[in-house]
């Protein structure tokens, strides 16, 4: 569905030139929900405006939904629906008025558009909202119209962009629902960004993480935690001398460290290997008296890539 | 039908051939622009107090200056209810970059420029409805001149106004290109105060430039709307085969191309 190679782009300020986006390699597939995960500045919204043909790239080539950006960004443009990062609505008009004009800018008659705002409107919980004044809706709500909006001409593919940002918790994890929804029912491919972690966990079947402009690592959420960092397995043992000696002995434990009245070994999987270790210290004669598996955070992962934990990136 | 075809027959839609796309884009950015408006149509009035306040508290004075020696043709209120309607015309359309610039800022520009939708029709759907509104407010002003004690035969008038709405796609086009280029109402302010001051100035539209020194009239020969301004006089003479008609005519349809050009050579621009 996107297939870029070497997309970059700087921009001139004062003389100064910033490199926002170094060469970015990127493919995603049909029906995937890619995250490209980083902090603020490092090029996110930038790689999505590019590959949205709104941001011509310095350099580098991409096919979007079947077009070249280059050559053909009409043709990516009618397939595509993008949502901004601050949305794009005028207060001063109603829900329907904005729904149904984008509609017709994709070409669609003014019956057709109505129909389907209406349908837009039911699946994303902004029912009888049609003749509102977009100025009196909550966040939530004005968030949930501008996908709307992305998605009035049944894209096959949808970009969005900081879609929770602002949102208070709870009508964040609706919104995820409301993502889910569209790759499941619709069949939509998203490529969205994000700086939060638990979004990109809870949504993305694939992330893409991005630092100062360039792509540092890329997989499965739980694949990027796994090879990254590894689980985390904490035993609380009587003897942590001896069952130190024996758990470095151990071919899975790739790493031990002591804390605390016990010893915390970094495993693979957890859950699988946590049992095994356990039972060769019951046989060693070590007692344990309490056992717990943690898994990395994207934090972590983003950590150990970037030397930097993403919460205290600074916003460049 | 099942709901990937339905998504399957909804992409289909926008894949039928549209005439002409560009002006079906107009209409659809007109037609959502003018509704906007319309919400709040005390703007409506507001653009017109200033040409109205002219033509009560200022139109009185010029019975005496008439008489001068050098004053055209015409009397006071045939000389100066034209130049009126082309002040109406750049005033009431040269502030619409603030429009641009509070979408910019709302998003919706950018939103619309990820649609497929012409770069022309989104532009000169704004346009069209900021001329329908000037066109609207050319013609009240001329109903209100004439209740003044104004005689200006019909003919003359419809022409005048048709070079209302020439300026008011001229100077529209301009104010959004510049909107869009500076983004910022902080900047877009003064720049329009620099530009409308010597314009108005060297115009004639107050006071004719028959009555001005040899160099000020040379030098309003530069200034595309002073032509403009004597276009419209002529016309209200009811003087259609004059040569100044038709380089006023001339005149303010070049300045509608140009500046619809510049507009929406900056609306392509990416970065805009």
């Amino acid at each position: 569905m996107i297939e870029a190679h070497g997309l970059a782009r700087t921009f001139k300020s004062r003389g100064a030139v910033v490199e926002a986006v170094r060469g970015i390699d990127l493919a995603v597939e049909a029906g995937e929900i890619v995250g490209l995960l980083g902090p603020n500045g490092a090029g996110k919204t930038t790689t999505q405006r590019m590959l949205a043909t709104l941001l011509l790239p310095t350099a580098g080539e991409a096919t979007v939904a079947g077009c070249d950006l280059r050559r053909d960004p009409i043709g990516v443009r009618r397939q595509l629906g993008y949502v901004s990062q601050s949305g794009g609505t005028n207060p001063a008009a109603k829900v329907d008025e904005e729904l149904v004009t984008q509609a017709q800018l994709y070409g669609m008659t003014r019956a057709a558009a109505r129909t389907r705002a209406g349908e837009l409107r039911a699946l994303l919980d902004l029912g009888d909202l049609g003749d509102r004044v977009i100025k009196t809706l909550s966040g939530g709500q004005r968030r949930r119209l501008d996908i709307a909006l992305g998605l009035m001409h049944a894209p096959r593919l949808v970009f969005l962009d900081e879609p929770s940002t602002g949102l208070d918790p709870q009508t964040r994890a609706n919104l995820w629902t409301h993502i889910r929804d569209l790759q499941d029912r619709a069949g939509a491919t998203i490529l969205l960004t994000t700086h939060y972690l638990e979004e990109a966990d809870a949504l993305c079947d694939r992330i893409l993480i991005i630092d100062a402009g360039k792509i540092v690592a890329s997989g499965t959420p739980e694949d990027l935690k796994r090879r990254i960092s590894g689980d985390l397995v904490t035993f609380e043992v009587d003897d942590v001398a001896r069952a130190s000696e024996l758990l470095r002995g151990r071919p899975e434990a790739r790493d031990v460290t002591s804390v605390e009245r016990g010893l915390r070994v970094t495993v693979d999987r957890g859950e699988t290997q946590a049992l095994p270790l356990m039972r060769a210290l019951d046989d060693a004669g070590v007692k344990v008296s309490s056992l717990h598996i943690a898994h990395p955070s994207l934090d972590d992962v983003f950590l150990t890539l970037t030397g930097r934990s993403l919460r205290d990136a600074p916003a460049a | 039908m099942t709901e990937l075809d339905y998504y399957h027959y909804l992409r289909t839609l926008d894949q039928e051939p549209i005439e002409i796309p560009m002006l079906r884009d107009a209409m659809i950015t007109f037609r959502y622009q003018m509704r906007l408006l319309l919400r709040e149509p005390i703007w409506i009035v507001i653009v017109m107090v200033q040409p109205l306040l002219y033509l009560a508290l200022f139109a009185p004075l010029l019975d005496s200056v008439a008489k001068t020696p050098g004053f055209p043709p015409g009397d006071a209120w045939q000389v100066f209810v034209p130049g009126l309607l082309i002040q109406l015309g750049i005033f009431g359309s040269m502030f619409v970059g603030f429009g641009i610039i509070a979408e910019i800022r709302f998003g919706t520009v950018e939103r619309m420029r990820v649609t497929p939708a012409s770069r022309f029709g989104l532009l000169f759907g704004r346009v069209l409805r900021d001329t329908v509104v000037l066109l609207i407010q050319a013609a009240l002003l001329t109903l209100i001149a004439v209740a003044f004690g104004l005689r200006v035969p019909l003919l003359g008038a419809l022409i005048t106004v048709g070079i209302v709405g020439l300026l008011g796609i001229s100077l529209a086009s301009l104010s959004y290109a510049a909107g869009l280029w500076l983004k910022s109402e902080d900047a877009l302010a003064p720049l329009l105060n620099m530009v409308s001051v010597p314009v108005l100035l060297l115009s004639g539209i107050l006071l004719p430039m028959t009555l001005a020194p040899p160099w000020l009239r040379h030098l309003a020969q530069l200034n595309p709307f002073s032509h403009v301004v004597d276009g419209a006089r002529a016309a209200f003479r009811n003087d259609l085969g004059d040569g100044s008609l038709v380089i006023g005519l001339v005149s303010a349809a070049l300045l509608a191309v140009v500046g619809l050009a510049i507009a929406v050579r900056t609306f392509q621009r990416e970065s805009a």
